[in-house]
C-alpha cells in the first residue's frame, strides 16, 4: 500500500505494438475507475515514470502489473525480471506476453536473416553490409544498442506469472470486467480465481458465440476468401470453405471478425483446456474434410498455402515446439546475471 | 571526449535515447538518436498469404493500425492486379478518414497541443490534457472524448473491429454498411466537422494571437529546409488514401510526382551501425549526412510535409484554412507566396500542429462527402482477383508519413519478400537533425543551457508526432527524457528529469 492508502498498480509494454494501450485507455471513464482505486506508479503511456523509482520500491509492493508486448531483446527481459520482482499480482496482458503473437512468427527465421530481409532490402543503400552493432565505436565515442535475442519468448517463458489476459488486443469491455473483478476483490467482495488461470475471456470457443448458422460441416475445399465472389453473411465461414480458425480458438471479442465477414484468426489464443493451438485447430480441420481418398484429402489440404502460418498465426511462440520453458527460463537467468556483471 | 547522455528512462525501455557528444571547445560535436529495437516484419511475413497482410502488418503499430491495413491491403489489389469497386474504395477511404479525425485529434489535445494552449513555459504537470480543459473549459475533454468515440465506432463499423480492423482483402471489403449505419456515419461526420472549426478557432485565438507564440513558430531553432513529400490526387490535392506522391524541394521547386509502384526510383534508406532503424532519403538527390538543404536528400514526410507537397486542399472549408495558413506563414518568412502554390512553402517545423488542424478538418469534410456519397452502401463492395498474383505496391498517407508496403509473391499469392517503409521512420533523419539543433542552440563553450533542454528537445520531437510503435513502441508525443551532464572528466554535474517522477 502507498502513502494514500491505495494499492499500487503498474502496466508496461516489452516488443508491442501499442494496440494493448490503444485498447486498455478506450475502457473511457473506466479509467477513472482505475485512478480512483489504484496509485498509478508506473505506466509509461499515460504517466511520468522513472525506472530508478520502481527499482527502490519493495519487492512485491506493486499489487497489480499488466504487462504486454514480447520478450525480444535485453531490455525487454530486464524490466520482466525487474517487474516480476515488484509486483504482487503479474498479468500477461494481451496475445504478445500470452503466446508471442504475429511478432512470435519471427522465430521461424534466424537473426541473421531477419538482419538481413531489414539492411538489405530493395530499398536499402548498404554496399558495406552494415547491421547494427551492440557496441560501435563512434568517431566520438561508445554508443550502445540492446542485445537482440535468438528468438521472442513469451513473458512466461522468462519470469512466472500469475495471470493470463488474451486478445490482440484484449477487447475493452473485457479489460473493463477484469478490473471491476480486481477493484471488488482488494474490497474483499470478490474472490480472484486460482493463480495461473485466465482471465478477461471466455471459458469456450469463438464458434460458441459466433451468431453465425452451423450445419453439419463437410468441406471439399479450402478457399482464400478473395476468391469467393458472395460470402454468405448467415452461414458459418468454416463451411464456406474460409479457413476460420473460431473452432480452437479461445471465446471473448464476441466473435468480432466473423461477424464482419472475416474469418477468426486466432486472437484469443487456445480455447479452455487446449496445450496446443496447432494440434487442436488440425484435428478440427481434419473433422470437417469430407474426403476418404487420400489424394482428395491432399488437394484438399493443398487449398491451405501457409500451414504454419495458419496453425501457429499468433501461438509460435507458446507452442509445443517450444517446450522447454524452463531451460529457457534458466539460460535467460544466466545471460541476464552476465549482463548485469 | 565529453559527452552528455539523454536518456528516455527508457534506457532499459526500449523508445528511444540520445547521445551528445561535445568538442573540446565545449560545442556540440554530434549527437545520435538511436532506435533500440527491431521486430522483423519483413521478414516473418514472408511465407504469408498476401490476403492476411492487412491483418498482419497493422501488429506492427496499434497507434496506426488502420494506415498499415489499408497500406497492405492496396498492396495486395496491386499484387493481383484487381481493382476495388468504386464502393469499396470509397468505404476504406471513409474509415481512413475517420481515423485521421481521430488520430489528429488525440495529437493535438493531448500530445502536442498543450505546449501551445498552455505556452511552452508552463510546469510540465499543466502541460497535458487536464490542463488544457483547465484552461479552456470541461466541454473541450467532452468533446475530445467523443470525436474520438465517434472516430472509432466508424471505424468499427467498417473494419469490423476498433483496434486492428480486419474487412480489408484482395479485391475490396468482406463487408458493406446498411442505410442506418450510413445515416448514424453522416451524423457523426457533421458534427467532426463543426468540431474541426472549433479546433482551429482555438488554435487561432490562443496561438496566433500571441506574438510569443509566433515568434516561436518562425525562430530558427525549429527551422530545416528540407524535402518534403506527400500523396495528391489528380488535382494535386492532399489525399490520405490514394494518388501520387508529390516531392517538393527546399526552395519550393515540384520535382515531381512518382505513382506508388516507382517508390524505389524515389526513396532510397541509409543504414548506420548504432541503430536497428534506417534512413531513408531521395535517392536522386543522395545521402548526404544529416543535413538541411537541397544537395541533401533528407526529407520530411508529415503534415506540414503534405501541405508544402500539394496545390491545395479538396474540399471548401479545409481550402480556406490552407491559404490562411501560407498567407500568414510565407508572408511572415518574407517569402513570395502565390495562389499557384509554385513557390509556397513552410519550413518552421512547429508549423506542423497547425498544419495538422487543417488536416482535421479536411478529413472530416471527406468523411461527410463520403458519407453522403449514393455508392456507398451499395454491395458491390468486392471484385474476385482474375489475374495471378505476382507483385505490387501499396502507399497512404499514415497521419505520420507515407506508409508504402511492397510485396512479392509466388503464383499462388504466397510471399516471397516484403519491402516496409512505415510512416515515422521518414522522419528519422529530420527528428535526428531537429535534434542536434536544439543541442547546438543550449550548447556553446562549454555553457550547458541546463534550464529548457528537455523542454526544447520535446517540442522537437513532437512536432514530428514521433510514433516508434512502428519501429519499436512508444506511443506519440510521449518522450520521458532524462539527461545526465557530465564534464570531461567523466564527472557527474547535473541529472535534469522529466516525464520521469
Amino acid at each position: 500500500m502507498s502513502v494514500n492508502g491505495k494499492p499500487k498498480f503498474a502496466m508496461y509494454w516489452a516488443a508491442a505494438c501499442g494496440g494493448c494501450e490503444i485498447a486498455v485507455l478506450n475502457i473511457h471513464e473506466k479509467i477513472l475507475d482505475v485512478d480512483a482505486n489504484f496509485d498509478i506508479v508506473f505506466w509509461p503511456v499515460v504517466m511520468d515514470a522513472k525506472y530508478k523509482d520502481i527499482e527502490a520500491m519493495p519487492d512485491g509492493s506493486i499489487t497489480l502489473t499488466l504487462f504486454n508486448g514480447g520478450i525480444r531483446n535485453q531490455e525487454n527481459a530486464e524490466m520482466a525480471h525487474l517487474l516480476r520482482r515488484k509486483s504482487h499480482i503479474l498479468v500477461a496482458f494481451g496475445s504478445c506476453a500470452c503466446e508471442g503473437c504475429i511478432p512470435g512468427l519471427a522465430n521461424l527465421s534466424t537473426p541473421d536473416s531477419i538482419f538481413d530481409a531489414a539492411f538489405d532490402s530493395i530499398t536499402t543503400v548498404n554496399p558495406q553490409h552494415i547491421r547494427p552493432q551492440y557496441t560501435w565505436n563512434a568517431p566520438e565515442g561508445e554508443l550502445r544498442i540492446p542485445e537482440f535475442y535468438p528468438v521472442l519468448r513469451t513473458l512466461e517463458q522468462v519470469v512466472p506469472v500469475d495471470y493470463y489476459m488474451p486478445g490482440c488486443p484484449p477487447e475493452s469491455h473485457q479489460i473493463g470486467a477484469v478490473i471491476d473483478l480486481v477493484i471488488q476483490a482488494l474490497q474483499g467482495k470478490a474472490t480472484l480465481p486460482p493463480p495461473g488461470s485466465v482471465i478477461g475471456a471466455g471459458g469456450s470457443t469463438v464458434c460458441d458465440e459466433c451468431p453465425r448458422t452451423r450445419n453439419v460441416k463437410a468441406i471439399q475445399r479450402f478457399v482464400r476468401i478473395q476468391d469467393l465472389s458472395h460470402i454468405d453473411p448467415d452461414l458459418c465461414l468454416l463451411e464456406q470453405g474460409i479457413p476460420c480458425n473460431g473452432p480452437a480458438t479461445r471465446s471473448g471479442c464476441g466473435a468480432l471478425c466473423p461477424l464482419a465477414g472475416a474469418q477468426c484468426i486466432g486472437c484469443y489464443g487456445p480455447a479452455e483446456g487446449v496445450i496446443d493451438y496447432a494440434a487442436r485447430l488440425i484435428s478440427a480441420f481434419a473433422s470437417v474434410i469430407d474426403g476418404k481418398d487420400p489424394d482428395e484429402i491432399e488437394r484438399i489440404l493443398d487449398g491451405l498455402p501457409d500451414p504454419v502460418g495458419q496453425f501457429y498465426r499468433f501461438n509460435l511462440a507458446n507452442s509445443l515446439l517450444r517446450a522447454g520453458k524452463a531451460a529457457h527460463r534458466l539460460e535467460e537467468e544466466e545471460h541476464h546475471a552476465a549482463y548485469q556483471h | 571526449m565529453p559527452r552528455i547522455s539523454i536518456d528516455p528512462i527508457t534506457r532499459l525501455e526500449g523508445h528511444g535515447k540520445i547521445e551528445i557528444f561535445l568538442d573540446e571547445v565545449g560545442n556540440v560535436a554530434n549527437t545520435y538518436f538511436q532506435i533500440p529495437e527491431l521486430r522483423g516484419f519483413e521478414r516473418f511475413c514472408v511465407g504469408r498469404p498476401v490476403e492476411e497482410m492487412p491483418v498482419i502488418t497493422n501488429r506492427i503499430c496499434g497507434v496506426c493500425p488502420e494506415a498499415h491495413h489499408m497500406a497492405a491491403a492496396k498492396a495486395a489489389d496491386a499484387v493481383y492486379h484487381v481493382d476495388p469497386p468504386p464502393a469499396a474504395k470509397k468505404l476504406r477511404e471513409l474509415l481512413y478518414s475517420a481515423f485521421y479525425v481521430t488520430d489528429h485529434t488525440t495529437h493535438f489535445y493531448a500530445l502536442g497541443g498543450p505546449d501551445f494552449v498552455m505556452g511552452p513555459d508552463a510546469p510540465v504537470a499543466d502541460r497535458n490534457i487536464l490542463g488544457v480543459i483547465h484552461k479552456v473549459g470541461l466541454e473541450v475533454g467532452s468533446q475530445v472524448i467523443q470525436a474520438r468515440k465517434y472516430g472509432h465506432t466508424v471505424i468499427e463499423m467498417i473494419g469490423g473491429r476498433k483496434v486492428h480492423p480486419c474487412t480489408s482483402i484482395p479485391g475490396g471489403l468482406t463487408k458493406g454498411i446498411t442505410r442506418e449505419q450510413r445515416d448514424d456515419i453522416e451524423k457523426m461526420g457533421r458534427w467532426a466537422v463543426e468540431f474541426a472549426q472549433f479546433s482551429l478557432k482555438l488554435f487561432n485565438d490562443i496561438v496566433l494571437g500571441n506574438k510569443a507564440y509566433v515568434d516561436m513558430i518562425l525562430g530558427d531553432i525549429y527551422t530545416h529546409r528540407t524535402y518534403y513529400i506527400g500523396m495528391v490526387d489528380a488535382n494535386n490535392c492532399v489525399n490520405f488514401y490514394d494518388g501520387k506522391i508529390s516531392v517538393v524541394a527546399p526552395d519550393g521547386e515540384h520535382i515531381g510526382k512518382y505513382a506508388p509502384h516507382e517508390y524505389t526510383e524515389w526513396i532510397a534508406e541509409h543504414v548506420e551501425p548504432w541503430t536497428y532503424l534506417k534512413f531513408p532519403y531521395l535517392k536522386k538527390v543522395g545521402w548526404k549526412g544529416f543535413v538541411d538543404g537541397k544537395d541533401s536528400g533528407v526529407y520530411c514526410a508529415t503534415p506540414l510535409a503534405r501541405l508544402n507537397a500539394a496545390d491545395r486542399m479538396a474540399t471548401p472549408r479545409a481550402q480556406e484554412e490552407y491559404e490562411r495558413f501560407y498567407a500568414t506563414l510565407v508572408q511572415a518568412e518574407g517569402e513570395r507566396y502565390t495562389s499557384t502554390g509554385t513557390t509556397k512553402i513552410v519550413h518552421h517545423r512547429l508549423a506542423t500542429h497547425w498544419a495538422r488542424l487543417v488536416e482535421l478538418l479536411y478529413a472530416a469534410e471527406r468523411w461527410v462527402e463520403l458519407a453522403t456519397d449514393p455508392e456507398i452502401t451499395s454491395d458491390q463492395f468486392h471484385t474476385v482477383p482474375s489475374e495471378k498474383p505476382t507483385e505490387g505496391v501499396g502507399v497512404v498517407e499514415a497521419p505520420r508519413g507515407t506508409l508504402t508496403h511492397h510485396y512479392w509473391t509466388d503464383e499462388r499469392g504466397v510471399l516471397t519478400r516484403v519491402n516496409l517503409i512505415v510512416g515515422t521512420t521518414n522522419n528519422y533523419a529530420p527528428i535526428s537533425m531537429s535534434i542536434k539543433k536544439a543541442a547546438q542552440s543550449l550548447i556553446k563553450e562549454g555553457t550547458i543551457v541546463t534550464e529548457g533542454l528537455l523542454n526544447r528537445i520535446e517540442m522537437a520531437f513532437r512536432a514530428y508526432d514521433p510514433c516508434f510503435g512502428c519501429a519499436t513502441h512508444s506511443l506519440p508525443g510521449q518522450m520521458p527524457l532524462e539527461v545526465t551532464i557530465r564534464n570531461a572528466q567523466g564527472a557527474l554535474i547535473e541529472v535534469l528529469r522529466q516525464y520521469c517522477d
